[in-house]
Parts: C-alpha cells; structure tokens; sequence
C-alpha cells in the first residue's frame, strides 16, 4: 500500500524538529526507540491525509505506548499535521503536546494515551467499528511496548482478534528489553499461538521495517516485534 | 409510547432486564449505528431469531470485561454507539480504567446497561452486589445515569439514549414499581405535595416509599434520571427545607447533590440506601431490603423519625 501523503520533509529532518522540543542541540535516532517505525508507517504504509484527519476511511494508527511521545510528534510535524511551532512548548500550560498525546487536543493523533495497555482493546473496537461501517480495508496500526505487554489487559485483546477475523489489524511492539522480567520464549510467540502472523523485525532498519508491515499473509491480524537496542544500553 | 415493542409479546412477569434483551435486536435492526457489546452475560438470553439479521452487531468478546470496554471506546471512535452490557461490578468495577479513559478521556459516546442491580441475585453474595455503582460513576465528568423503576421506563430511556451521543448509564433492576411514572424528560416528577418535607424516591424505590408515607404531611418526589440531578424540580417544589433521598443503591449517593441543589439555603438532608458494610449474608431481595431498612416498614420508620422528631434511627 502506498502512501497518500507527500511533503517536503524528510526522514533527515527529525532531529532538528526533536530539537523544537527538547532544546538539545543534537539527537540520533538512538534517542528514541519509536522513531524509525513511526517514521516508516506514517512515510511509506498509512493512507493517512494532514487535510483530512477525520476521513473515515483513513488508515489509523494508535500509539498505546503513549510515553516519550516525541518521535511521534516529530513525524506528525515532518507530515504535516502539526506545525513545527507546536513543538516549540512542548508540555507547557497551553500547548496541544503533552508528555502523553491527547487526541482531543492534537489533530491526526487517534488516541489520547499514557496508561499502558490500552490501545490494543481501543485497536480492536476501532477494526471492528471500520468492518462494520464500511471501510474493511482500513487498517489499524497500534504500536506498544515490550514492557507494556505485562499488563493483563493486552491479552484479551491478543486473544480475541483473530478469533474475530480482524486481519487488518497490525500490532508493533518496540522491544527495547524494558520488560524487567523479560519474555521468556520471546514476545511473538504470544501472538502467533493466539493466531496472529508474527515477524521479528530489526527496529532501526527502514527497510526490513517496510517489509514488515507491508507482506503480511493478511488473513490473520499481523504483529511486528521491533528490536531495537537496549533502554539505556 | 407508539414506538415500544409489541406488548403482545411482553407478560405480566418480564422485568426490566428481560426486556432489555427483547429490545436490544430491534433497536439494532432500526439503527445501523448501534453496536451491542457483551462479555458472554446475557448472549444466552438474546432470541436468535431476531438477532439473526443483526449478527454482524452483536459482538461478544467472552469474558474479557476490559476488552469489552476498550472495543465500546474503539467502535465509538470509528463512529459507532457502543451499547454495553453485564453485571454492574464487572461494567463499572472491574474495567472502571478502561471507562475512564477508553470512554471518558477519549471523549466519546456509549450507552452502558447493567443488571443485578444492588442485590437482585442475593444468593451470588458480595461479588455479583452492585450498589456502588452510582457511587463510582460520580468520580467521573458528564455520565447521564437512568434508574428505572419500570420496564416502560427502562425501555423509554433506552431509547433514549440509544439516539443520542453521549454517555449514559442505564441501571436495570428485577424489581420496580406497578406502573411507569417518569416521563423521560430527565425531570423528577411530583407524586405528592405535602408540607413538612420532601422525600426523593429514586426508581424502584416509587411504589414503597409512596406507602411508607401515607400518612405523613410530605412532597414525594420520582427520580429515574439521577444524573445531572434535577436540582430545579426539588428547589421549586421545596418548603421545609427537610429532604430525604430514598435510592436503592449506597447510602447517600445523591446526598452532596441535595446539598449543592439547595446551596445557600438552610436545609438537612438524610440519605436511605444499601449500607457500605459487607453483610456476608444470602437469603432473598426482600430479606436484603429489611438489612438495609429499604422495605416499607424500614423507610417509614427512617422517615417519620427524621422529619417528625428529627432523629433518623
């Protein structure tokens, strides 16, 4: 699926729009674990339009892992569906950008998230919503975390989707060892025996990224593990 | 009410649970908006043959209450109204997160419909017990909250809030009153004036707080909507400023709402309701309203104490 959306900046751009932000004069990728999937979903896989937010036939993406939120808001920026200058007070009194995003506040973000295990049951609702009013081809896309995974709710959600037929559901998990008991036998099989395809994936590779989200068998909903390199290593 | 099901079909002995079952398939054939939502509770009771041509919106995710919530907020953000439905401790209490946020943080709309009331399961004890359920919804902004005392009523405001956007709790209760009182406007209606007080009955609660005040000179007050709290109806209809709320959830529920409806007069308020001490008791519906001085004679004596000689026992 090709992307709809077209602007003048690019994948070089981020770390000076991270900077909006942070006021740091220098930030790479490592800075953040979420930054080259988000990227490559919002540049390369989601049909997704800054001019139309709210069409119903978007494609959706849903941050669950609703913590350090900056990687997002750059590439909402880089897309355009914010301006550069919202970054600029970043979690002051009046700005739309909090150290959680809220979808009320800020336009193309599709939830307000920061409590963890959230986003796979909204995920699921929302899949089942787009099949029932029409637009079965719209994917849904939530992104989580490693460590986010631990809570329980996560599971129900696991569970029930593909026993649903939600094949155009994807889930992300960033996996960045965070999981302070970690995941023993790894993080996809829990996925695949409750009937998800499954790909390990490394995280800061755009192009084996790419790959991931676009060549699912598409008859199951689809969980891509992302590997980056250790919290704090 | 030209729009209600049939009551050819209805019988004497259908709650308002029995009808909200009967209903849910036809509200969803008539708008294609609405979803069901259920956690297992209540898929047996639903007819297939009337469910058949809405299937595709009946959705039940198993046992699974905090997916059940979270796919309400989800279906509702892809434009849907969610109609959600189980016991009440697993509605508001087990997934009370997924509520605040999945619904209330995302700013989007659903009809929650719960049953088993405070105790209309004695027999199942603390863990099927919903009476804190007002209670927990008071901790969160712009919740409408229905509390029939009739099936007529349950199935008005169902409705209701079925055609509209918001987010509404509708509280089924197996027992209620012999006719339908409330009008649907969101307005308490008067059923008595008197002189000496009033007294607010909220839904089931109508038909025994009526008999338990025969006698005394007070304004007898019918609540089914609860939330927003009709302080307009009690302020206008007011002369001692003595008011009992008579609920048949938690004690003293509504109570800082009389306060806040009456802000700037002298005024006391006593509330009536379920005790918050675990009884650990089984036993019927009618042996938990004596426990908790909800029965007729409870409320008489709770009544007359508190207006006439200003003890409340």
């Amino acid at each position: 699926m090709r992307p709809t959306v077209r602007t003048a900046r690019g994948y070089d751009d981020l770390p000076a729009l991270l900077t909006l932000m942070t006021g740091d004069e220098k930030h790479d990728a490592s800075a953040t674990s979420t930054l080259e999937a988000i990227w490559v979903l919002y540049d390369r896989v989601l049909r997704v339009d800054p001019a139309r937010p709210d069409a119903p036939e978007r494609d959706r993406f849903l941050l669950s892992k609703g913590h350090g939120p900056m990687a997002y808001y750059a590439v909402l920026a880089a897309k355009g569906f914010i301006g550069p200058d919202d970054l600029r007070d970043f979690g002051s009194l009046d700005s739309i950008l909090g150290y959680h995003p809220d979808r009320v506040l800020v336009p193309g973000v599709e939830i307000g998230s920061g409590s963890l295990g959230h986003g796979l049951g909204l995920a699921v609702g929302t899949a089942l919503g787009l099949r029932t009013t029409g637009h079965p081809d719209a994917r849904v896309v939530v992104m989580t975390g490693d460590a986010e995974l631990e809570e329980g709710s996560n599971i129900e959600a696991i569970q029930y989707a593909a026993r649903a037929g939600l094949h155009r559901l994807t889930a992300v998990v960033i996996d960045n060892s965070s999981a302070s008991l970690g995941w023993p036998g790894g993080i996809a099989s829990r996925f695949a025996v409750e009937g998800w395809s499954t790909v390990d994936v490394d995280g800061r590779d755009p192009i084996a990224l790419e790959r991931a989200f676009t060549t699912a068998p598409g008859d199951r909903p689809h969980a891509v593990v992302a590997h980056v390199e250790p919290k704090d290593s | 009410m030209s729009t209600m099901i049939e009551t050819a079909a209805a019988t004497a002995a259908e709650n308002q649970r029995d009808r909200f079952y009967r209903l849910l398939p036809h509200l969803l054939a008539e708008d294609d908006r609405l979803v069901a939502v259920l956690a297992e509770i209540g898929v047996g009771y639903l007819d297939p043959t009337t469910v058949a041509p809405v299937a595709d919106r009946v959705v039940n995710v198993g046992i699974r209450e905090q997916l059940m919530v979270g796919v309400a907020g989800g279906l509702a953000l892809a434009g849907l109204r969610p109609i959600v439905h189980t016991f009440a401790p697993f509605l508001l209490e087990r997934p009370f997160e997924q509520v605040k946020l999945d619904l209330g943080h995302q700013d989007v709309g659903a009809v929650l419909v719960s049953a088993g009331a405070s105790y209309d399961w004695p027999e199942g004890g603390e863990t099927h017990f919903g009476h804190r359920d007002v209670a927990l919804l008071d901790l969160l902004a712009n919740w409408t909250v229905h509390v029939p005392g009739h099936p007529d009523e349950a199935e008005a405001l169902l409705r209701g809030a079925a055609h509209g956007s918001g987010r509404v709790y509708l509280r089924l209760a197996a027992e209620g009153n012999a006719r339908a009182l409330d009008t649907g406007d969101g307005r308490m209606r008067v059923l008595r004036r008197g002189t000496r007080g009033t007294v607010i009955a909220v839904g089931p609660m109508a038909d025994r707080t009526l008999a338990a005040t025969t006698d005394l000179d007070v304004t007898v007050l019918y609540a089914a909507t609860v939330r927003p709290f009709d302080d307009e109806t009690l302020r206008a209809t007011l002369d001692a400023p003595d008011v009992v709320l008579v609920e048949p959830y938690l004690r003293d529920t509504s109570s800082a709402q009389v306060s806040r409806a009456l802000r700037g007069v002298r005024h006391r308020v006593v509330g009536l309701g379920v005790g918050q001490q675990e009884l650990r008791r089984y036993g019927t519906a009618h042996q938990h309203d004596s426990l908790h001085g909800l029965d007729e004679e409870g409320l008489r004596r709770a009544i007359a104490g508190f207006l006439l000689d200003g003890r409340h026992h």
